[in-house]
């Protein structure tokens, strides 16, 4: 984490808006924003997030590197896409804000305690495994995210909602051990392997020991 | 004109009037009691037929003076055009029948209505006569443009395009005044529309000023007559005989005769030693933006170095709003309107040698205005110019560096930023003469005391640019801050001086684009003012007419009220000091009709008789009848159009009130007033337009001359042992379709609180 981070600083020095341009996902469009505020009073969750958009934008702009890239707001947006639909300079927030999430993920900058990004961790380490998520271990290790007895509690309140699935078959207990697979597992694998080789390509593309 | 009076009536019966009302009534009203020998109806009076009934009369030299009782005086005014007769009209359609409901209950009083509208126009057409002109026209095809700037040329080239000879005054030696220091424009044209692949395809950029080019067209174009290092020392006469003495270079003095004339003096910078709260002044590398164009004009392309010690500026600020839109002293309190595409544009300078230099604007609301505007402010911001809403407080200079202070207004924290040179967004002051009326307050102070203020705030005024030789001063009058009053909204070039117009940032703070639009408005506004005044007839808003005030010089008193009430200072004194009316000039509001307190004044079409006749002829029952009356003088511009709208869109009002029309509420005549209440009248409203700094009034003081005037009526009142109440004055607009007949209703509840008029014969 530190080092690519450092890096980044490095190559950066003075231009915040620059690095989020050249690695953050339509980062090349924070620069068209022209603060009208919109996308922050359209947010249906706006007023949860300590930043809300617009004032990301700013900051970005302002060169508030490590606010940003730590901030628990750009991992509240739910992909409703309201801004999107709403922004006069037609400004793709809902991306900016996933690939400002995702690049702080790289940098190793996500807050420890973020549920959205741990959830978002589990979700990829499930789908990774078998090309398909496994939803009884998916909930099941929600349940237990935070601790042993926690999740215990939670999956007795949740007893009853269980025990009506399993009954209707949308749940099978079965998928507890291993669970069902993609058809052509290793296809899959190689697929992702694959698309990990473009994406590390690119980023070594735009990354601390390329170009300038 | 006809030397016996021959007057006949007609009476329409289209429309509803003949279903609603009793024509044979109104017949027998125009004969006997109107006394018109001739009398006639048709179902469809603005029809081919009805039209040619009126025409045959006066080909047959049967009809001089006619009276047409149909609709409104501002409906079907085509068909009605009868210019070679005296014409009044009775408003028997909007006035009568669509004010009022239908239904037998209502028939008595609606009858009597449109009978008082009968006699009232009756009444009239026998003190009116038909307007001709006065024979001392000529036409004088030649503009003077006054200012040699991007505007002046701009005005110059279209009057000679349009066929019109012009001489251009210059007092610089060389063309191109505030804008000569361009190094580039902001940008006229905006992006292309509807392209497939995004909105941020082909962003205009900033452009070539376009100066050279235009100031060798004007000096190319064989109809412009070019005087540089020239000044106006003396001004005189009127729309299509205007005469200047242009002082030149050379010492000798140059008189032409002109048909109008275009003010287009530009603006000035503002003095930004007035800002040392931004170290201006205590160091080079903080310039103002009209002081850094020259600094880019020098560069012309290569690396932009700071003044102080020719190092390659890398970081540099702007702060918008520099001594602008604050009310703090010796700010402008306006915003410049120019300044924010002009700093995008500035800042792109930079981004355009070195891309990675950084250019930040502190903007507090980013204004863009014009075609090219959003379009222009994307452009700068794919340039990577950096834009902060924030508040700059302070500029400091530390060691060889800047510190902008300034608050984030997004984030809402003081912070700051280090630069190598700042740019403050300064704004235009008005390049205009002194305001007139400060000098009229010096001749016309009464205590030496008065005087002496006067001429203190005369001293710091401007000099004059172009020294009127009017009884009301030497230069154009302002409105605010310095800027050339003019009506905002829908006169814009109309000055407050007939045949002289105001083009560019003498009106109110613009860029070149607006500036150069404004010039071809306000050349296209004089060509028809000295086109006008070859035919003897009025400028706006009274285009056409051709009457002019005449006045009976052996009643006057030399009081000169007029002459110093008149909104646009047409009026001269004689040696005798008599009122010297100089008809071209005169906008025909009546003013001065208005003022005159021993009723000299008049015009051949409208007069102190021609409307106090009118409110003599309305029946006025006696005091036990429950039938009050009330006066309405309704100004022709705005009240009046309004009750016909609201009549149309079927508001109803109260049948007791009899409306006439006048030119402005300036030219209502206190004797009017007193006539009325002597006559019976129960109570009496008064409707002009809008009178304060905003005013909407068409001649920009009447209304105002008119509530001043009237503010003395409930003295009046008091002494006749009446209620304050019955004399209203109100401000309506042309929009209170509801207000005005909910004002005349208003009036006819309050005579049913406070009682009759005692004095009905």
């Amino acid at each position: 984490m530190g080092e690519l981070n450092t890096a980044m600083i490095e190559r950066y020095r003075n231009s915040f808006l620059k690095e989020v341009e050249a690695n953050v996902e339509e980062g090349e469009w924070v620069k068209m924003c022209m603060q009208c505020g919109v996308c922050s009073g359209s947010c249906p969750l706006g007023k949860f997030w300590e930043h809300p958009p617009q004032e990301i934008f700013m900051m970005i702009r302002a060169g508030k590197r490590e606010a940003v890239l730590q901030s628990e707001s750009v991992w509240m947006c739910t992909s409703c896409y309201n801004c999107i639909v709403r922004c006069p300079r037609e400004l793709p927030i809902t991306h900016i804000m996933h690939g400002l999430a995702h690049y702080a993920k790289r940098l190793g900058l996500v807050p420890k305690t973020n549920p959205t990004a741990k959830f978002a961790q589990m979700f990829w380490d499930n789908l990774m495994v078998k090309g398909r998520v496994n939803e009884l271990k998916l909930g099941l290790a929600l349940y237990f995210m935070n601790g042993f007895g926690d999740g215990i509690k939670v999956a007795l309140k949740n007893q009853k909602l269980g025990m009506a699935m399993m009954k209707t078959g949308r749940m099978n207990p079965k998928e507890a051990f291993g669970g069902h697979a993609v058809k052509d597992l290793a296809g899959f694998h190689k697929v992702l392997k694959k698309a990990q080789e473009l994406e590390d390509a690119r980023i070594a593309q735009n990354g601390p020991s390329a170009g300038a | 004109m006809a030397a016996e009076k021959k007057l006949a009536g007609y009476i329409c019966t289209g429309c509803g009037i003949g279903e609603r009302l009793d024509a044979k009534q109104l017949q027998a009203v125009a004969t006997r009691e109107g006394k018109l020998p001739s009398v006639k109806q048709h179902a469809m009076l603005c029809g081919a037929e009805g039209v040619k009934l009126i025409q045959d009369d006066i080909d047959a030299g049967n009809a001089t003076h006619i009276m047409i009782a149909a609709c409104s005086r501002r409906s079907k005014v085509e068909a009605f055009s009868f210019p070679t007769v005296a014409m009044s009209r009775a408003n028997l359609r909007e006035g009568v029948i669509w004010s009022r409901p239908a239904g037998d209950e209502h028939q008595e009083t609606t009858q009597e209505m449109a009978d008082d509208y009968i006699r009232m126009a009756a009444a009239e057409i026998k003190f009116m006569t038909v307007p001709e002109s006065s024979g001392e026209q000529e036409l004088n095809k030649t503009l003077l443009v006054v200012g040699g700037g991007m505007t002046g040329m701009t005005a110059a080239v279209e009057a000679a395009k349009a066929g019109y000879p012009v001489h251009l005054v210059c007092d610089e030696p060389v063309l191109g005044g505030v804008w000569k220091d361009l190094y580039k424009r902001v940008p006229f044209r905006a992006a292309a529309f509807d392209v497939p692949n995004g909105n941020d395809v082909d962003l205009p950029q900033p452009e070539d000023p376009g100066l050279d080019d235009l100031i060798e067209r004007v000096m190319a174009n064989g109809r412009i007559t070019v005087h540089l290092n020239a000044k106006i020392t003396k001004t005189s006469g009127a729309p299509g005989r205007f005469s200047a003495d242009l002082s030149m270079e050379s010492g000798r003095t140059l008189t032409e005769n002109f048909g109008a004339i275009v003010q287009a003096t530009d603006y000035k910078p503002y003095d930004a030693n007035q800002l040392p709260e931004f170290a201006y002044g205590t160091t080079p590398d903080v310039l103002t933006n009209f002081e850094f164009e020259r600094l880019a004009k020098q560069a012309n392309g290569a690396v932009i170095k700071r003044p102080s010690d020719g190092r390659e500026v890398k970081a540099v600020a702007f702060i918008q709003c520099a001594g602008q839109r604050s009310s703090k002293a010796g700010h402008l309190p306006y915003c410049s309107g120019f300044c924010c595409t002009e700093s995008i544009k500035q800042a792109m300078y930079f981004k355009a040698q070195n891309p990675g230099c950084d250019a930040t604007i502190l903007f507090d609301d980013l204004r863009t205005p014009g075609a090219a505007g959003e379009d222009f402010y994307r452009s700068g911001q794919q340039a990577m110019v950096t834009f902060t809403k924030g508040q700059a407080s302070a500029v400091v200079a530390d060691g060889g560096n800047l510190r902008v202070k300034f608050k984030d207004l997004i984030l809402n924290e003081d912070t700051e930023m280090v630069c190598d040179l700042v740019v403050l967004a300064t704004g235009q002051v008005p390049n205009t003469g002194p305001d007139p009326y400060a000098q009229l307050a010096v001749d016309e102070a009464p205590t030496e005391e008065e005087k002496a203020a006067a001429r203190a705030a005369l001293a710091v005024a401007p000099p004059s640019i172009l020294n009127l030789d009017y009884r009301q001063g030497t230069d154009l009058p302002h409105l605010k801050h310095g800027f050339v009053d003019s009506h905002f909204i829908c006169f814009p070039y109309e000055t407050r001086r007939t045949g002289i117009y105001a083009a560019g940032p003498v009106r109110r703070p613009m860029d070149l684009k607006q500036a150069m639009d404004d010039a071809v408005g306000a050349t296209m506004k004089a060509i028809q003012s000295l086109e006008n005044a070859a035919r003897g007839s009025a400028a706006h808003p009274r285009v056409g007419d051709l009457s002019y005030p005449r006045f009976r010089k052996e009643g006057c008193t030399q009081c000169k009220r007029c002459t110093v009430e008149c909104p646009f200072g047409a009026i001269n004194e004689d040696e005798q000091r008599y009122p010297q009316f100089n008809e071209s000039r005169c906008r025909r509001c009546g003013t001065c009709m208005g003022a005159c307190p021993v009723r000299v004044i008049s015009f051949d079409n409208y007069s102190v008789d021609t409307v106090g006749q009118q409110l003599k002829a309305v029946d006025v029952p006696d005091e036990f009848s429950e039938k009050p009356r009330i006066l309405c003088l309704a100004c022709e511009n705005d009240a009046y159009p309004a009750l016909d709208m609201a009549a149309q869109s079927g508001e109803h009002i109260t049948p007791f009130v009899r409306v006439i029309p006048v030119r402005c509420l300036g030219s209502v005549s206190l004797s009017w007033v007193t006539d009325a209440l002597n006559s019976g009248y129960d109570g009496i409203v008064l409707m002009g337009c809008r009178r304060d700094d905003d005013y909407q009034c068409h001649f920009v003081r009447g209304s105002a001359m008119a509530a001043e005037r009237l503010s003395k009526v409930g003295d009046t009142l008091t002494q006749l042992n009446l209620e304050t109440e019955r004399v209203a004055v109100h401000e309506v607009a042309i929009t209170d379709l509801k207000r005005a007949p909910a004002i005349l209703n208003e009036m006819a509840e309050t005579i049913t609180r406070i009682g009759m008029s005692p004095f009905k014969f």
